[in-house]
């Protein structure tokens, strides 16, 4: 007897041409290519159009030095009113924010599997602080890859979500960062674009911020000169 | 949250409800400014013709070469995700899809499944299924949720609650929501719903989204969203259930890079949406959240049937953006519900009978004017308005007529009267010296054309042929004095 699976493959074989040749990928693969070729934004362009991008999807985003951001990170939270943030003190930036705070600002690692503390994570945790694999200067958006210090869920349940990108990671499309970052050799297990706060449009096409994930988002880009 | 008992409507009754919509003004109202703001926001998102007309054939190369290529690519799109440790199951219909996820959910002794928008669930009515089995869906997707909460179904496949007014949702929320004060304030009431969400997605034994997307080069399912529900969905819950309907594999991870795009500037003309969300394994060890397990459910429920035929499986080249239904002039006039299927619009018109047959779909075809603005906009260059020619063909065919890929309910529409006319009316415009006796005979006895002629005299008076023809008025013309 045959099982589902047999029977859909079955019908689609019995319909389907001969399999393209490799050659009719390869012709793909240079369409798609050929259609995103162009000249490239330089580098300080590309910091440019991601500035504008995050800011027309309402991110607040600005500019810092590698000695000038965390300070302004914390000075932003106090002023936030923020209690706890979330981050990861083994990685650099995490440890560097986390020595900046203020007393009134509990910096916070991930405590253990989420199920242990989904409550907390959900009640109690204001911020949660990332640092973006790379960014896209095309949309304004950030590429981050949640790791063991830093999960998913902590760009996605506190509803400040602070994010890092080095200006010097920018790709200019999605199309060079799929291709540059050799997506196709192996992903991981969840990899997420955020291109500036949660949003819906659903009631009237009217927008409103912070629909289920973070309501604010703070992008921090992170230049070598002076700013 | 206490939602009303769910509406069903049949897509028989289509001419019913769609005159009833078209007398009703509020929801013309609400149609015609939804339809309007979203055309805008999608020229916007295309200030230059030639690169939208590029991506557009880029993007429909890339899904006829996924098409050409299905069986290969989903058994790939199988082998990867099974070997990073997701579950793949294939359902043939919808009830082997709901059995499914019915089977998973009992074996985790799961009572709550919060949902991330997923059409392909909205067509196997799973909420509806798992409901009458002890195991309550909430939907999270803020449009979702309103529909869900109204009893009904969503009206558009993008903006589920387009047609309701603020203040109808408002009320809703009032009504529905415990310790909720009337607003009709969007800010307020997007703040309610995330409140009233947030422990539903912190307590769900089970998320189950949809797939706008799957690669099969590295076993990705890629999600497009802006609220973060879909993210809270799959990522907070232990188990992962995706649903997708069986076409949306594509060769590689790259090639969905066109699609993105085309997807939300198409949709609702956003160059990116708040989140791409690209899930390739369950939680890997060392990972603190994530779902322990994830699985992919394949679902067939009649595209096969769209495959078999060369011509409509353009069908499913469909990624699923609304435009069609954003630039329908039929649609921006009845709405979504109008139609009773769960795509509505110009891509609903071509899906749905190979969903559900042309017994119950075969009046779709006919409600439009052949306009072509669906065809026109389609980002994967669907030719909708030839396929709704076919299927009227279909759908009027000899039932016991044999033909290579019969559609379920093929002559649905059949009428041996409506065969002999069309056939009269082709032999004498084929013969002239029939259609000369049929010349004379019309205007001779023109006092005895009936004044009821069917559909016609229902909004129109009635049709009389002329005096004289044209041809003999011609004749006079040029007769020398």
């Amino acid at each position: 007897m045959m099982n589902a699976r047999e029977r859909m493959l079955g019908r689609l074989r019995a319909a389907a041409p001969a399999p393209s040749p490799d050659s009719a990928v390869a012709a793909l693969d240079l369409r798609i290519a050929a259609h995103y070729d162009g000249p490239r934004p330089g580098a300080a362009a590309l910091v440019d159009e991601l500035e504008n991008a995050l800011r027309a999807s309402r991110a607040d985003v600005w500019r810092a030095t590698a000695s000038e951001w965390p300070a302004q990170v914390a000075a932003r939270l106090a002023q936030h009113g923020a209690k706890r943030l979330l981050l990861d003190p083994a990685n650099k930036e995490g440890a560097a924010l986390a020595g900046a705070l203020p007393s009134e600002v509990e910096a916070l690692p991930f405590n253990g599997p989420l199920e242990t503390w989904k409550s907390e994570l959900f009640g109690t945790v204001d911020a949660g602080f990332t640092v973006a694999r790379s960014g896209i200067a095309a949309t304004g958006t950030l590429i981050l890859e949640p790791d063991a210090g830093t999960p998913r869920t902590v760009s996605l349940v506190p509803p400040l979500h602070i994010a890092l990108v080095y200006a010097d990671k920018l790709h200019a499309t999605l199309h060079d960062a799929a291709r540059g970052e050799r997506w196709r050799d192996g992903m991981p297990a969840n990899l997420v674009l955020v291109s500036g706060p949660s949003k819906t449009s659903d009631i009237q096409q009217t927008l409103a911020f912070g629909a289920h994930g973070p309501r604010w988002m703070w992008v921090v880009i992170v230049t070598g000169e002076q700013s | 949250m206490t939602a009303q008992p769910m509406h069903f409507v049949a897509p028989e009754d289509f001419h019913q409800r769609a005159r009833a919509a078209l007398n009703d003004p509020k929801l013309r109202a609400s149609f015609r400014g939804a339809m309007d703001f979203l055309q805008t926001k999608r020229s916007s998102q295309f200030p230059d013709a030639l690169e939208l007309e590029h991506l557009r054939d880029l993007g429909e190369a890339i899904r006829q070469h996924a098409l050409a290529n299905l069986p290969q690519l989903l058994v790939q799109l199988e082998d990867k995700l099974t070997a990073a440790g997701v579950h793949v199951h294939w359902a043939e219909t919808g009830d082997e899809a709901n059995e499914i996820i019915l089977r998973i959910a009992q074996q985790r002794g799961a009572r709550t499944v919060i949902k991330g928008k997923s059409m392909a669930s909205e067509e196997i009515e799973l909420n509806h299924y798992l409901g009458e089995r002890g195991i309550e869906c909430i939907e999270s997707d803020m449009g979702e949720y309103i529909v869900q909460m109204a009893g009904e179904k969503p009206s558009h496949i993008v903006m589920p609650a387009i047609h309701k007014t603020r203040e109808e949702i408002g009320v809703l929320f009032e009504q529905h929501i415990p310790g909720t004060a009337y607003s009709d304030d969007v800010d307020t009431l997007i703040q309610t719903g995330r409140r009233a969400l947030r422990t539903a997605f912190a307590e769900a034994d089970i998320g189950l989204s949809g797939v706008n997307f799957a690669a099969a080069d590295t076993g990705t399912l890629w999600l497009v969203e802006n609220e973060g529900n879909g993210r809270l969905s799959t990522t907070v819950p232990d188990v992962h259930i995706a649903i997708m309907g069986m076409e949306k594999v594509v060769a590689k991870l790259e090639h969905i890079v066109p699609l993105a795009s085309l997807l939300t500037r198409s949709a609702t003309g956003q160059p990116i949406t708040t989140y791409f969300n690209l899930i390739s394994s369950p939680r890997r060890a060392g990972e603190l959240d994530g779902p322990r397990e994830v699985h992919l459910v394949l679902l067939d429920n009649g595209r096969t049937q769209a495959y078999a035929d060369e011509q409509l499986r353009a069908t499913l080249q469909c990624i699923r953006c609304g435009a069609c239904m954003n630039h329908c002039p039929v649609y921006g006039r009845i709405g979504g519900h109008a139609y009773g299927t769960t795509y509505p619009g110009p891509i609903g018109k071509i899906i749905s009978p190979h969903l559900l047959g042309l017994e119950a779909t075969a009046d779709l075809a006919t409600a439009s004017s052949l306009c072509g603005a669906c065809g026109e906009v389609c980002p994967v260059r669907i030719p909708i308005p030839a396929l709704l020619v076919r299927l009227r063909t279909e759908a009027n065919r000899n039932p016991n007529e044999q033909v290579a890929h019969p559609l379920k309910g093929q002559g649905a529409k059949f009428s041996r009267g409506d065969k002999l006319v069309w056939r009269f009316w082709s032999g004498a415009f084929s013969h002239p010296s029939i259609y000369k006796m049929f010349r004379w005979a019309a205007t001779r006895f023109r006092a005895l054309t009936p004044s009821e002629q069917l559909g016609w005299t229902q909004h129109r008076t009635p049709l009389k042929p002329a005096p004289r023809s044209l041809a003999d008025l011609m004749q006079d013309r040029n007769q020398p004095e």
